[in-house]
């Protein structure tokens, strides 16, 4: 039993009722245990009461050598909430897919446990896992248990974010590209990017492995990477003859419902024009059995997907059409086309401006001239409307002696 | 400070995913040929072996102690070899290649007071940031208000009965950690009126070149009051979007009186049939109303309603919303159409009508 005082929350008990697993059940719980988060409650039970949240507005805490990771809070109800004074975040990266096993997520467990208030995220928006809630003092004992047992820390900050990965092959036939170990590659790649922020602003990751994006990298990530493919659907004429025996209406939920129009089905068959495809995946996703994507697959990037602030939120832009995620060679051709993004973002970015923001600001034509990459009309909806152009090509008057002697 | 411990290990990123796979997992990567919904909340995937594994898919509230972490790693052991996994809306996955193992995990799960399902048509569990328990920018509070909500939505969780999936998500204020820009639907804490400034303390707090060009509609300008180096802000010009006291903690923005929640509808990320799509604004403003938030739960629960009455199958809410018009929604769902929902900011002219396409009721 608790050998302090429970914090009464009548407001928060209110969300002990109903069919959802209830936060409040299980903080009352470990607050038995936890004067850390008996506090916490009983903060938390304020801002209920007031309707206003009682954080401080950050604080730099971190551990030696890392600029991330550690998120520092601070109340302002401090002489109320002593136990919860100081309340830091820590970011663990997460294993590519967040697979586990019971083993490791206990490891984790005990070291949160020993060292913290026991409550966590699984996981944070950006994909790590959080612990939420310790003291500038248990920083580096976390910090170094963690590594002990081969943990390590997130990002934070103008860094890299912890990039993060859909399940892909391990788990889901339409990857098309392996999004668990290109997370981890790029992951391992850039750890001193992760750790140490060095940009105008924060940098993110992500890697869905088709175009259903379950990671949801085009709204989420500056840097999306979405698997694909250039060849033909692959089609099981057997099993699509299975779904119309099973009842299942294809012309209405397949055929109509394809945005290019490209299929066709005669009672018997599916037939698809591949070339006018758009990789959209609603019929594969309907028919999984019967409709798989080709073999000849890689990935769509697309860059600058940001929420609202500053300037507006952003879906991410196509960047290359297609390029082949290849393990083989390390992802070098998409390392090289990192740097040059980071050296022109160094270069031409502003203190807390995304590279979506950056991109728009100075136009996503001469961005592309600047990272050398060539401007094709999969870059845009449709040419520009506008006859605006920055012309910087021009014929110049000689006179015509110049032009004989030439 | 402590002192670090030695030898100091730095930079070493995270495990390698590999150790954690279940076996059947790790001999079929890369060849699973095609996956099933058997019920709702769990799947079977098939490999071009014929080797199958069974995910069973259990709700959680995202914010878990170690207890009930522990509690997941102990089914884990008890029915799944210790393989288990989380997904990108915050659910757990349970991993087995044993078909006997399901109903009794399901039955330990949800006695456990844990809900089983979130597959297919279902409403999965909601994407949501940190609000008061943890963040300083909340203008509401998520835990809350997720929970409140899933309530309200508990049966389209554990029934696959909705025209097709619908995807929430909730974030505290505008940074929105959780990606309520792309989702079905959308509840956003937001501010309206303009951030406080303490004159006193904004120069030993803040850069004030660094505030000034924070705010995306330049209404603020550097000032000086009582001798002290201050900025102050033009409240017309003010659109409470609160960068400014992301960069200058002496501008505090939060208002109990004002803060609310506004819902969007109709966003998505995925490719199928429709290219990936922004929510838009359904209501701007419902009151902060703890501990169970009825306005923004109702409000909710009608979108959800109107939807499930009126869509096509494999109609997201995007989709649905677009075929039967804007004012059609506004009239299904008895929400006010104000001039709030008009926008006028950045590119503002995209979203006016233009044409005299036309539905008349």
């Amino acid at each position: 039993m608790a050998d302090h005082k429970l914090r009464e929350t009548p407001l928060l008990d209110e969300l002990k009722k109903g069919p959802w697993p209830s936060f409040v059940s299980d903080m009352k719980k470990m607050a038995e245990r936890k004067p850390m988060v008996n506090d916490l409650l009983g903060q938390l039970e304020l801002s209920y009461k007031e309707k206003k949240g009682h954080w401080k507005h950050g604080g730099l805490v971190g551990v030696m050598g890392y600029g991330g990771g550690i998120i520092g809070r601070y109340s302002d109800a401090a002489k109320e909430f002593p136990a919860c004074a100081h309340f830091h975040t820590v970011r663990v990266n997460q294993p590519s897919g967040w697979f586990y096993t019971s083993a490791a997520l206990r490891e984790l467990c005990d070291i949160w446990d020993r060292h913290g208030s026991g409550m966590t995220n699984m996981h944070g928006s950006t994909g790590d896992c959080v612990f939420l809630g310790t003291t500038t003092d248990e920083l580096e004992p976390i910090f170094a248990e963690l590594t002990e047992k081969d943990w390590d820390l997130g990002g934070s900050g103008s860094d890299v974010r912890t990039p993060s990965c859909c399940n892909g092959m391990a788990r889901c036939e339409y990857a098309c590209y392996d999004t668990m170990d290109a997370c981890y590659n790029i992951t391992m790649e850039y750890q001193d990017e992760l750790h140490r922020p060095a940009f105008p602003y924060k940098w993110k990751f992500k890697f869905s492995g088709c175009p259903n994006d379950c990671v949801a990298s085009i709204a989420r990530s500056d840097l999306s990477v979405i698997g694909t493919w250039r060849d033909e659907i692959r089609i099981d004429q057997a099993a699509v003859k299975e779904y119309a025996d099973s009842g299942m209406e294809i012309r209405a939920n397949v055929i109509r419902k394809c945005p290019t129009s490209c299929m066709s089905y005669d009672g018997k068959e599916i037939t698809i024009d591949n070339k006018n495809c758009n990789r959209c995946m609603h019929c594969i996703n309907v028919m999984p059995k019967a409709l798989r994507p080709g073999t000849d697959t890689g990935a769509t990037i697309l860059i600058g997907g940001k929420a609202p602030i500053i300037e507006g939120a952003l879906l991410a832009t196509v960047l290359v059409p297609f390029i082949k995620m290849n393990k083989d060679d390390d992802y070098q051709e998409f390392k090289d086309l990192m740097e040059r993004i980071w050296d022109f973002w160094d270069e031409h970015g502003v203190n807390r401006e995304r590279i979506g923001e950056c991109i728009e600001r100075v136009g996503l034509g001469n961005f592309l001239e600047a990272i050398e990459v060539d401007p094709l009309p999969e870059h845009v909806h449709h040419p520009r409307t506008n006859p605006y152009i920055f012309y910087e090509e021009y014929f110049e008057e000689v006179d015509d002696a110049e032009a004989q002697k030439a | 400070m402590a002192e670090p411990a030695a030898p100091r290990k730095t930079d070493i990123g995270p495990p390698h995913y590999e150790q954690f796979l279940h076996p059947v997992i790790k001999k079929n990567y890369g060849k699973w040929k095609y996956h099933e919904y058997m019920k709702p909340g769990v799947m079977v995937h098939v490999s071009e072996t014929g080797d199958k594994i069974y995910s069973i898919r259990v709700g959680s509230p995202r914010l878990i102690s170690v207890d009930v972490i522990r509690m997941f790693a102990d089914l884990a052991d008890k029915y799944c070899d210790g393989y288990l996994r989380f997904t990108s809306r915050n659910n757990v996955e349970f991993l087995t290649d044993k078909e006997a193992n399901i109903d009794p995990l399901i039955q330990d799960v949800q006695a456990g007071g844990y809900p089983v399902g979130g597959t297919d048509n279902s409403i999965s569990n909601i994407i949501h940031t940190q609000g008061w328990v943890h963040c300083h920018s909340a203008a509401t509070d998520v835990s809350g208000l997720v929970k409140a909500t899933m309530d309200e939505l508990y049966e389209y969780f554990v029934e696959m009965k909705l025209p097709h999936k619908v995807k929430i998500a909730a974030a505290c204020c505008l940074n929105m950690c959780g990606a309520v820009h792309c989702s079905d639907i959308a509840i956003l804490g937001i501010h309206r009126r303009p951030p406080q400034i303490n004159d006193d303390s904004v120069s030993n707090v803040c850069e004030i070149p660094t505030t000034v060009s924070s705010c995306p509609t330049a209404a603020i300008r550097p000032t000086t009051v009582e001798g002290k180096q201050t900025v102050k802000v033009d409240g017309d010009r003010c659109m409470f979007c609160a960068n400014c006291y992301t960069v200058c903690p002496a501008m505090p923005i939060a208002d109990p009186l004002n803060d609310g929640v506004s819902i969007w509808v109709g966003g998505k990320v995925s490719n199928a049939r429709s290219e990936p799509k922004f929510t838009k604004l359904a209501i701007p403003f419902l009151p902060n109303n703890p501990p169970r938030w009825p306005e923004v739960t109702d409000a909710i629960k009608k979108i959800v309603d109107v939807y499930a009455a009126g869509a096509n199958r494999y109609e997201r809410v995007g989709e649905w919303i677009e075929r039967i018009g804007w004012p059609k929604f506004f009239d299904l769902t008895g929400f006010e159409f104000t001039k709030y929902h008009i926008d006028d900011f950045r590119h503002a002219g995209e979203t006016f009508k233009r044409s005299a396409q036309i539905k008349f009721q």
